[in-house]
């Protein structure tokens, strides 16, 4: 076992993992952050994606020893003071869920894709969102939310 | 997984001083191939010792006409690169099709070379390019480096620190993308140089592999045209669940001939 500390959400966590413990586990059955999901466990639906230290990276694909000493936002942690992160509105508005289980990752993926591209456009949206599989929506109300949020956060 | 020991390096010679020392003992770069072997149990390392934060293997520079990658950059980092776009574009553009976004925030150059994949993009790049693999003992040149299926010259131990790309005169890559693994189907990279052009396959065959024919046509005439009357031997070729031996025969020319396109339109 190994000590580890982090920071997710802003809050300060020390915690014991084994090496192979991995960091949505970590995320979701020792801080009972369970907005984060495990969808495929094999890195392709992207459903894991959290922020670490300012980049998306799929959480399922990560141990939680890499993860010492960084800073995780995961789900929980977009809306502040109550109200929603322009991505999570622009999903709201646009009726860019169903069942909602690929959701946080997506947010986490559209968050971190304007982070680097404010301004994307369709190709560079499909693009930005290879990392994540949805079965619900055929993708068309998730493209409209990023545009709405690129424009929000203008 | 199975249970292991976890260590951060604190320097690339602890490093290689304790991989030597423990035979079981796996590096850790990225894990985005790694981290799934292990979820699969298809690996039992006694140790994973990371290696991802060394300062060691970092930095992104032009030096003596060549772009030096550390082994431990990022995809997403070469890709944003304004060195490498400037020096290399076409390296710039092959790293932003590995995979997908988030796979390109933790994975690294140097791990896709030294696992070698037959469908991994690097390769074909390291391969057309004639690049340097500087390693924690020596430097190899691409040409002897592949060595066949997630084979390389890498002996037990062995740590790639660095790749040198000589800058071309120009270069392209293309790839017929698996439409859910992104996974190469086929890449072909293409580079000329004042005296030579070199053409680069990967994910047709068991390893990256260069297509001499196509050199040697190219050589002579400088267009898609030119691999008209050419074609890889289907036999050695993949087959798979995806494609035939014929079906990726066929992409290698399709996609080499794609590939000239771009570079003389670069």
């Amino acid at each position: 076992m190994t000590k580890i500390e982090l920071t997710v959400n802003g809050k300060q966590y020390s915690r014991e993992v084994e090496g192979r413990t991995l960091l949505v586990d970590l995320i979701r059955d020792q801080l009972g952050l369970t907005g984060t999901h495990v969808g495929c466990d094999t890195s392709q639906c992207g459903c894991c994606t959290v922020h670490v230290n300012g980049r998306a990276i799929k959480s399922c694909t990560m141990l939680a020893v890499q993860a010492n000493g960084a800073e995780v936002v995961t789900i929980e942690g977009m809306a502040q003071n109550g109200k929603l992160h322009p991505v999570q509105q622009a999903f709201t508005d646009c009726h860019a869920l169903q069942c909602g289980f690929c959701t946080p990752g997506m947010i986490m993926a559209v968050a971190a894709l304007l982070k680097d591209n404010p301004h994307p456009s369709d190709e560079e949206i499909y693009h930005g969102l290879e990392g994540n599989l949805c079965r619900c929506t055929g993708y068309i109300n998730i493209v409209k939310a990023v545009k709405q949020a690129a424009q929000t956060a203008r | 997984m199975f249970e292991f020991n976890y260590l951060q390096a604190k320097s690339l010679s602890e490093a290689a001083t304790f991989v030597a020392a423990h035979p079981d003992a796996k590096l850790l770069a990225g894990g985005m191939t790694l981290l799934p072997t292990l979820k699969q149990r298809l690996a039992q390392p006694s140790h994973l010792v990371d290696i991802g934060g060394l300062p060691e293997l970092r930095g992104i520079e032009v030096k003596d006409g060549k772009l030096a990658l550390g082994a431990a950059t990022r995809h997403h980092e070469v890709a944003a690169s304004a060195v490498v776009r400037q020096a290399l574009p076409a390296l710039a553009y092959l790293a932003e099709q590995i995979g997908d976004p988030q796979v390109r925030n933790r994975g690294t150059i140097g791990g896709s070379v030294a696992n070698n994949d037959p469908a991994a993009d690097y390769p074909a790049a390291v391969l057309a390019l004639g690049a340097t693999i500087v390693t924690t003992r020596r430097e190899i040149a691409a040409d002897d480096f592949f060595q066949g299926l997630f084979s390389t010259a890498l002996k037990d131990g062995e740590i790639v620190v660095r790749l040198l790309f000589p800058l071309p005169q120009r270069a392209a890559y293309v790839k017929f993308p698996h439409p859910a693994s992104g996974y190469a189907m086929t890449g072909v990279f293409v580079a000329t140089t004042k005296t030579s052009i070199r053409v680069a396959v990967t994910g047709a065959g068991p390893g990256v592999f260069r297509w001499s024919a196509a050199e040697s046509a190219l050589a002579k005439k400088l267009d898609p045209s030119a691999l008209d009357g050419l074609a890889v031997n289907a036999a050695d070729m993949n087959e798979d669940f995806h494609a035939t031996r014929e079906y990726r025969a066929n992409l290698v020319k399709v996609m080499a001939k794609r590939a000239v396109q771009k570079l003389l339109a670069s």
